[in-house]
């Protein structure tokens, strides 16, 4: 599937608050220390929140909402990405564009 | 199949924009600790409980129905929940509350409220306008109706003349402390949590135990408010050894908790996981929040146990 680049999502992401997602690059610690063991968070699910992939974010909503917010992974972020924070406004897109909450 | 996040997400939210509180509970319910520990009315200084400890019992039981219905084929009637619950109150429906449970935290928050007349502490509690602080919503991303929960919070604070509130858990600690100033101009109610409060005052330990307590640091104290010394300087003092796990401090492991509402299989999966590692460090664990508490309690056996750590200050101060 090719994936469009829409920055009506994009800019919609970042007027709802979203920062800093653009410092992960990749490294995984995130992952390794996830209680949750969430392994497309953050990584995959910011690259998608970056190019603006609405059904991608939507379909991962799951993914999303299963996050304890617990920010473990911000401790051992060498980026300083608020991850958690970035999460929580990816939540605040689903029930705005999707849910209708 | 897993629980329609929207439906419950929405029940949830509903019942904060129409009720006040994301699981409504009557004011009576609600106060009952402070009229029985002869709290005053008001003042400057207040305590304020969020209704974290009261409305957990209530939490409790949902989970267990949600965990019920989790696969099953009841959660076609999810969706049609939602839409009662617009014109009844359908969180009473939610499974049957536990007494002794409720009495319990009860117990926890009058047993707070003493330690701080130990410490000297002067203080009022605001009754019916102890409001839930929106925390749940916050963390769901339900921001508008969130943002609009928090002026109503405010205005009570300014109608009460509140100056300084002191927590009693860790949520709402974070809410008032960060969230609040962030989102309302001209916040500037000093927030601590009753831990902080309790280790800056010159409280003297009555007993000297020979214990030996793991402690189970919240996710929310630790990592978001940096408290971390404050329970194990209170617990030291009285000669207690605290022992840290294998995820301790800032590197904390959470209890689970904050997906119980939406995924009540996976919350007890790390509840589980966390229980491992607190079972290799000790027997007696130590938590600091009703959310922890109650989590961690689902995912607990008979050979461990696990106390609030306001339970044990009481028999040390």
């Amino acid at each position: 599937m090719s994936l469009r680049i829409n920055f009506e999502v994009i800019n919609k992401i970042e007027a709802l608050g979203s920062k800093g997602m653009e410092k992960c690059y990749n490294c995984g610690n995130c992952i390794g220390i996830c209680p949750m063991e969430l392994d497309i968070l953050p990584r995959k699910i910011f690259r998608y929140a970056l190019l603006g992939i609405h059904n991608k974010i939507v379909e991962e909503k799951e993914m999303i909402f299963s996050c304890l917010l617990c920010k473990r992974c911000e401790e051992s972020c060498p980026s300083d990405v608020p991850i958690a924070e970035n999460i929580r406004i990816l939540r605040y897109y689903i029930n705005r564009e999707e849910f209708k909450i | 199949m897993p629980l329609p996040i929207k439906d419950v997400l929405g029940i949830l939210v509903d019942n904060l924009r129409i009720r006040n509180s994301v699981l409504p509970i009557s004011k009576k319910t609600a106060t009952r600790w402070a009229k029985k520990c002869n709290i005053p009315k008001g003042g400057d200084t207040v305590i304020y409980t969020g209704l974290m400890y009261q409305i957990v019992p209530s939490i409790t039981a949902l989970v267990k129905t949600l965990e019920k219905m989790e696969g099953s084929f009841l959660l076609k009637f999810i969706s049609l929940g939602r839409f009662a619950n617009k014109f009844i109150n359908i969180s009473k429906f939610f499974g049957i509350i536990d007494k002794k449970e409720v009495k319990q935290h009860n117990n926890t928050l009058c047993i707070i409220a003493n330690l701080l007349k130990k410490a000297d502490v002067d203080f009022g509690y605001l009754y019916e306008d102890d409001l839930y602080v929106g925390a749940l919503a916050y963390d769901l991303g339900a921001d508008e109706i969130f943002n609009k929960h928090i002026q109503k919070v405010f205005e009570v604070f300014k109608k009460n003349n509140v100056k300084k509130i002191i927590t009693t858990d860790p949520h709402t600690t974070n809410m008032l402390r960060e969230i609040f100033p962030e989102r309302l101009e001209n916040f500037d109610i000093e927030v601590k949590s009753y831990l902080e409060v309790l280790a800056e005052s010159e409280i003297k330990p009555t007993k000297q135990l020979n214990d030996e307590i793991v402690i189970h640091d919240s996710c929310v104290y630790s990592r978001h408010e940096g408290i971390i010394d404050e329970p194990r300087v209170l617990l030291n003092n009285a000669g207690i050894k605290t022992l840290d796990p294998e995820d301790s401090r800032e590197y904390t492991f959470c209890c689970g908790g904050p997906v119980e509402s939406l995924f009540p299989g996976k919350a007890y999966d790390i509840g589980k996981k966390r229980i491992e590692q607190l079972e290799k460090a000790g027997k007696n664990f130590v938590v600091m929040c009703p959310v922890c508490y109650a989590n961690l309690s689902r995912a607990i056996n008979g050979n461990v146990k696990i106390n609030d750590i306001a339970q044990v200050l009481n028999k040390i101060y």
